[in-house]
């Protein structure tokens, strides 16, 4: 026998299940008066540095069925590549940006949405730099843990080429479910992303 | 608490994706492997939230929705600590908890539950970890409830938890239950842990030390998030 190293166990993931909303987004699902303002609902303000871009999309279940009932949180660098938390030990991060967002999806059409700005790159730990991304986090019933992905941009085909993480995706028919299309909807920036949970085109969800 | 990576995280002691006795994991859980990714700063940090956030009542359910009277229901007091896996309590962690009232009924568009909600209970609240780690919350103990899984499934008393680490990737949701609830080990979301020991470790046991005489009765639920490895910088060893 040997010592016991004394750790503790992670606590145990359970669903984040169906009415995760009034817990996370109180004012969405009509609980109001409780919060001034649902968490993470403004990324940006008037100050913010960069160029300004919207995320949306949609998660569909293994039956090709949008989820309506999913909470998608995503965490991102600002425009010069630096995170707004305590971990940064680089530069202090545009005080104008919360690099947190969260949006449940709208309950008739399963949308989410970020109004938010394009991160600049963040270096891998080698030095080499990763291209432009944001963390993505997406909890619902039906999930028992939490699911990790990223999302890309379709505009940074060079820096996508390059990406410490992407380049070493042994499937590379599966790289394209973390890049996201870039487009003009109303006069703003748009990507559109898609996460598919389960089947042919299963978006890829890492282990962090 | 600043340093390294996460410890890899145990996914044998968490519920895997796939566990069809929760019918709806089967059509939402991933089919393909999980990509392994050593953590880089995108995993490394994470939002952080400031104490000011935080109003008066936010840990109060008894009283953030309260309009003509108080909620009916067992009065409680829920508290512990979010610690790491080195037993260290982790100090400004952003903890979020939502509920059913006394009766088993949730506040939200989609329940359909034939029990009343209670005008003076809302069920959301928060709080933002101290120094050493603890937190606590005042509220109703929330009832069972049946949901349309089996025929005739229901869910034990339990409140959900979401927690923030310091970094994106110790970012957490979970449920805490009741000490003695019988429901607990009939339950098909709570049988997704495999191990009997992980789901010990969400029942939270009465705390009678912690009870307001004539008022309320407590129970104690500590969390624990990932730990972090030490980084070397040069010859200086950070984090321990």
């Amino acid at each position: 026998m040997v010592q016991s190293l004394d750790r503790l166990k992670e606590s145990a993931s359970q669903t984040a299940g169906p009415y995760v909303h009034i817990g996370c987004t109180p004012n969405y699902c009509g609980i109001e008066g409780v919060y001034a303002e649902d968490l993470g609902k403004h990324m940006v303000d008037a100050d913010t540095k960069g160029e300004r871009i919207r995320i949306v999309g949609r998660v569909f279940d293994g039956v090709g069925t949008p989820l309506k009932d999913a909470l998608v949180e995503i965490w991102q660098a600002d425009a010069d590549g630096l995170y707004p938390s305590p971990g940064e030990t680089r530069g202090k991060a545009d005080p104008n940006f919360s690099g947190f967002g969260r949006s449940p999806g709208d309950m008739a059409t399963g949308e989410f949405v970020f109004e938010t700005i394009k991160p600049g790159k963040v270096p891998f730990k080698d030095g080499r730099l990763q291209a432009p991304h944001v963390t993505l986090w997406i909890v619902a019933r039906g999930i028992n843990i939490g699911l990790h992905t990223r999302m890309y941009f379709g505009d940074e085909a060079a820096a996508n080429e390059a990406d410490p993480i992407l380049s070493r995706i042994e499937h590379r028919s599966r790289v394209p479910t973390l890049i996201a299309a870039r487009s003009e909807e109303n006069g703003v920036p748009t990507y559109r992303h898609d996460i598919s949970l389960q089947g042919e085109n299963e978006t890829i969800f890492f282990d962090i | 608490m600043s340093g390294g990576s996460f410890y890899q995280r145990d996914r044998t002691w968490h519920p895997p994706a796939f566990t069809p006795g929760y019918k709806t994991s089967v059509t939402r859980s991933p089919q393909k492997a999980l990509i392994a990714l050593d953590n880089t700063l995108s995993e490394m940090t994470g939002p952080v939230f400031g104490h000011d956030m935080i109003g008066e009542l936010d840990n109060d359910l008894i009283r953030n929705f309260a309009k003509d009277g108080e909620p009916i229901g067992q009065r409680i007091i829920v508290h512990g600590r979010v610690l790491d896996e080195d037993g260290r309590g982790v100090p400004g962690a952003l903890v979020e908890f939502w509920q059913a009232n006394g009766g088993g009924r949730y506040r939200h568009k989609k329940e359909t539950y034939l029990a009343p909600l209670d005008p003076n209970f809302g069920g959301c609240g928060r709080t933002i970890t101290a120094d050493d780690g603890s937190y606590r919350f005042r509220t109703i103990k929330p009832g069972p409830y049946p949901w349309p899984n089996g025929v005739n499934d229901w869910r034990p008393a339990h409140i959900h938890f979401s927690i923030f680490g310091l970094g994106f990737a110790q970012r957490l949701i979970t449920q805490m239950y009741f000490e003695g609830d019988p429901l607990i080990w009939q339950c098909p979301i709570v049988a997704t842990i495999p191990d009997r020991a992980a789901v010990e470790r969400l029942v939270a046991p009465l705390d009678m030390a912690n009870t307001v005489p004539m008022d309320a009765r407590a129970y104690k639920f500590d969390i624990v998030l990932r730990g972090r490895r030490s980084t070397m910088f040069e010859n200086r060893m950070e984090g321990n």
